[in-house]
């Protein structure tokens, strides 16, 4: 953590976001494992608490090529977006994966949009439903939407951001290597949100730690 | 007769989590805790502990790794892999490699299960 947002959560609660996350992703590939009967590996998680300008940075480091991403709203205590990244390079492959591999090009082509949105849906909800039954909280999730652009268009959806807002951008690399298929799961809240977060973080390792919480 | 508990895992909150869980049913082991593979090896060239827990997802060395290490060295002590990632072929790897599979979050139950089992095995080998 040497981004200057950092100070915002403290190392305990930051280990604690790490580890939801964590758990989250781990539940969603394994969804993911059943719908495309192969391992899915995963990346140790980071979590990174920037600007939205950085957030674009990061993710235009990693992946320049055109991105296809699937993207939830989520709404309660804590509201944000959480998005399913990969390069549209994969996205056929995806869906190919998912339907068996038996179907020819221009169905796949045309079943892609739907077969997106609904792994998406799938993905996002499993990581999504974990964190916020571990958090005692529930989250309400918006239809998925499937976008396609690049990292700016991705991190800069209407509504546009308050000024001097604070992106929380966790990324988790998934693959699967017999398909070669990989992408990112990404979450963004503004700093109200950050806040609310905080506040459910200490519950959460209260209940957690116990009496050897420091 | 006390025993000792390793817990390795990155996160320090699951590692808290897993020592409450561990104080819950068996308040009289202790317990030593590594941050990652490299430490856990360390630590187990120094004969420091008796059981192990094994987080999965870690930087550098996987818990998986690691835990094949742990068994090279060790072939019959209890050993536990701890991960929400309950894919078949991790769990099935733990299983190949004589290791208890563990879903997170951790339960206070799953892990007193892991290590009454593990007590039993412990007893039995003592002369």
């Amino acid at each position: 953590m040497n981004e200057q947002k950092a100070e915002l959560l403290s190392e305990l609660q930051i280990d604690a976001l790490t580890e939801l996350v964590n758990i989250g992703v781990s539940r969603a590939a394994f969804s993911l494992r059943e719908m495309v009967r192969a391992q899915v590996h995963l990346s140790v998680p980071s979590v990174q608490l920037v600007d939205r300008g950085r957030a674009i940075e990061i993710l235009a480091q990693r992946e320049i090529s055109n991105l296809v991403a699937v993207h939830q709203v989520f709404e309660g205590d804590i509201t944000g977006r959480a998005l399913l990244i990969f390069p549209e390079t994969k996205s056929l492959e995806l869906v190919r994966a998912i339907t068996g591999g038996d179907l020819p090009l221009e169905d796949i082509i045309e079943l892609e949009q739907e077969a997106l949105a609904e792994t998406g849906n799938i993905l996002l909800n499993s990581c999504l439903a974990t964190i916020a039954n571990m958090l005692h909280r529930s989250l309400k999730m918006s239809l998925p939407e499937v976008l396609r652009g690049d990292a700016r268009t991705f991190f800069s959806l209407a509504p546009p951001p308050l000024a001097g807002d604070v992106v929380m951008f966790l990324y988790i690399n998934f693959a699967v290597r017999e398909r070669d298929i990989s992408g990112y799961i990404a979450m963004i809240m503004d700093l109200p949100s950050l806040t609310a977060l905080t506040h459910l973080l200490d519950e959460f390792i209260a209940r957690t730690t116990g009496d050897l919480a420091p | 007769m006390t025993y000792r508990l390793l817990i390795v895992d990155d996160s320090k909150l699951a590692r808290m989590a897993a020592a409450k869980a561990m104080r819950a049913r068996y308040p009289d082991w202790n317990r030593v805790e590594a941050s990652n593979a490299d430490e856990a090896l360390a630590l187990a060239n120094d004969g420091s502990f008796d059981v192990a827990l094994v987080d999965f997802n870690m930087p550098g060395r996987d818990g998986l790794q690691l835990a094949a290490d742990l068994r090279a060295r060790s072939p019959s002590m209890p050993l536990a892999v701890v991960s929400a990632n309950h894919q078949d072929e991790i769990v099935a790897r733990a299983k190949a490699i004589g290791a208890a599979f563990l879903p997170k979050p951790l339960t206070e139950q799953s892990l007193s299960d892991f290590l009454q089992g593990a007590l039993q095995q412990l007893q039995s080998a003592k002369p």
